[in-house]
């Protein structure tokens, strides 16, 4: 499989992505106040907080899910405020969601090759009768694919309706869509949420192998601090949508306002 | 990983069950009971359940028209029936419309005709109004709804209704018009087939309807497996969100169906425009579609398919054995009864997928 991210001008490290100064809010209540940060290339970065922090409102403006009343986002250079999802997915943003969003009634296959749609350029006409320049292509593309399902070991389940899965599979296939994208930064929304111990084990392994192998930047929301804690280079907190803390894993396990904003300030 | 299939559970008879049991039973019955004598002819009894029967073994030609006339109607029902899944897979909107674009349609295409414009340029051009509608509605009237709770995107499907039906009636008037089938090399006449000791006799326009019908779906199912426009409108089907985040721009998706709809119903048009003629009373058959959709399921084709098909040969064969004892004329409405009576048995319909809330 081709290292996913064609991009070549930014070496790793490099700013990826910037938040500068959001603010989202939906009528009166605020989601998001004033957070800025940053994603560098390659990293692992997670964003954790307790629940209502605006964790999954934040991916949602990354993505172009919401737009953000003030602020702006600058994702390979290139600033703007506004963006359609559609957009923001040409450009190399791909995600999960945290309660599982895949198309039900179709196979892993076709779920796996959905995330190869802005792939795919041979013209409608040739799509029509599933020939020519249209079949090379889907050839391509299934390769591709195939690459994905082995990696994520799911060979067992390519036909199968996504629908029928256990939860667990269905998390690794969302995620294997949204491979499929070879995008520069990677979304999770709480990839492990509802897991046992094993399938969250199995889930750290293929997000790294995800970052080492194809360098791939990911941002993701977790809950399981043992797992951010492992997984990730960089940590931003945020508490009731304003940022309360940034930096290492070590660095934010021992700032104070972090601490108190988990288990409560004692009165 | 283990055991990925699910087992199927252990036959068992459920509430439905029973009642299906005792509907045989029952049926077991009448036929024992009538043919030892018991319940002998002129009985109530057996003026409903049997003699009906009877008449269909004493006379299989007229059988076979029935059944054949029922096909007819029910290609034409599952036609229109299409459209609506097409339209409620993508957008999730229930579009009341679609009896009116099948005569919008074949409105637009005899109305060209009758300025003097050729009948196959006409035609292309009937196509060329169908897109133009599609990408109307996507950007006048689902663009500005989206997100809105389904009931008001129906009630905007009101809307359009009615702007079609005075956007028809201005430019081509409301009087009723002919179809142009001899123009469009459409058969006319029937084949007279000799069986079953009787003559059953089959209009060429039907059979073409049947043919068309037929072609048209083939080519519709192979273009939803196996292209990429079709796995993204099954995407958009399933997920908006997931869609969306996999870089599929729904506002094309929503013309494409609605395109789609549009030719559709414009085939639907030509072919029940040239069995009567189009008028805009043509759209109250487009109800029709609704006890169709309740058989079939809202989001299944196959279903629309096969719902449309038994809608028709029910209400035909009714109408024809039944009838008589109630003063006929029970065309009209049977087939909403026999849709109330599927949702009795089967809410999801007949294809379906079977509705499980998790609470």
């Amino acid at each position: 499989m081709r290292a996913p991210g064609g991009d070549t001008r930014l070496a790793p490290g490099d700013v990826l992505l910037s938040v500068e100064g959001v603010s989202l809010s939906f009528g009166g209540v605020k989601a998001i106040t004033d957070v800025s940060f940053d994603i560098r290339k390659g990293e692992i970065r997670a964003i954790i907080g307790p629940n209502g922090a605006g964790k999954t409102s934040m991916l949602n403006v990354i993505n172009g899910f919401y737009h953000p009343q003030q602020g702006r986002i600058t994702f390979k250079g290139a600033t703007r405020q506004k963006m359609r999802p559609s957009v923001a997915a040409a450009q190399g943003i791909a995600r999960t969601f945290q309660n599982v969003a895949l198309f039900k009634g179709m196979s892993t296959l076709d779920n796996i090759m959905a995330g190869r749609t802005l792939k795919m350029r041979s013209p409608f006409f040739w799509q029509l009768f599933r020939h020519g320049p249209a079949l090379t292509e889907e050839i391509a593309h299934r390769k591709v694919v195939e690459e994905i399902i082995d990696f994520l070991e799911i060979q067992a389940i390519r036909k199968t309706p996504v629908g029928k899965l256990p939860y667990g599979l269905q998390k690794r296939v969302e995620l294997g869509r949204a491979l499929a994208m070879q995008p520069d930064l990677l979304l999770l929304d709480e990839p492990m949420a509802g897991m046992n111990l094993e399938e969250k084990e199995d889930m750290s392994r293929f997000i790294l192998d995800v970052n080492n192998q194809y360098g791939t930047t990911i941002a993701l929301i977790e809950h399981d601090m043992g797992v951010v804690m492992d997984l990730s280079d960089r940590v931003v907190v945020l508490e009731y949508g304003r940022k309360i803390a940034d930096g290492a894993p070590d660095e934010v396990k021992r700032n104070k306002q972090v601490i108190d904003a988990y288990l409560g300030v004692p009165h | 990983m283990s055991a990925t299939e699910a087992r199927e559970p252990p036959m068992r008879l459920t509430a439905t069950g029973w009642t299906l049991v005792a509907l045989a039973a029952a049926v077991a019955l009448l036929v024992v009971a009538s043919l030892s004598g018991l319940i002998a002819k002129g009985h109530p009894l057996d003026t409903l359940f049997v003699d009906p029967f009877r008449q269909m073994v004493d006379a299989p030609d007229l059988l076979v028209q029935t059944i054949w006339e029922g096909l007819v109607s029910g290609v034409l029902y599952a036609l229109i029936a299409l459209g609506f899944v097409l339209i409620f897979k993508a957008s999730g909107v229930f579009n009341f419309a679609q009896g009116i674009m099948v005569v919008f349609a074949a409105l637009t295409l005899v109305g060209l005709h009758e300025m003097g414009v050729p009948a196959l340029l006409a035609l292309v051009l009937a196509v060329g109004v169908m897109f133009v509608l599609a990408v109307g509605v996507e950007r006048f009237v689902l663009r500005p709804l989206v997100n809105q709770p389904d009931i008001i995107l129906f009630m905007a499907t009101f809307g359009i209704t009615y702007v079609l039906i005075g956007l028809g009636e201005l430019v081509f008037g409301g009087n009723p018009k002919q179809m142009i089938d001899e123009q469009l090399f459409l058969p006319k006449g029937a084949i007279e087939l000799k069986m079953l000791g009787g003559f059953v006799s089959l209009q060429k326009i039907d059979i073409a309807a049947a043919v068309i019908a037929a072609a048209m779906i083939a080519a519709l199912a192979f273009f939803f497996q196996h292209t990429r426009i079709g796995r993204a409108l099954r995407a958009v089907a399933d997920s908006h969100k997931a869609a969306l985040s996999v870089g599929i721009s729904l506002n094309q998706i929503w013309v494409i169906v609605w395109f789609t709809a549009g030719v559709v119903a414009l085939v639907t048009g030509i072919m029940w425009g040239a069995r009567s003629d189009v008028s805009f009373a043509l759209s109250t058959i487009a109800l029709k579609a609704l006890p169709v959709l309740i058989l079939g399921g809202f989001t299944s084709v196959p279903g629309a398919i096969v719902g449309g098909l038994i809608i028709g040969v029910g209400e035909k064969i009714g109408e024809f054995y039944w009838g008589p004892l109630v003063g006929g004329g029970i065309e009209s409405w049977l087939a909403y009864f026999i849709a109330l009576a599927f949702l009795l048995f089967r809410p999801q319909g007949l294809f379906g997928e079977k509705i499980i809330e998790r609470i």
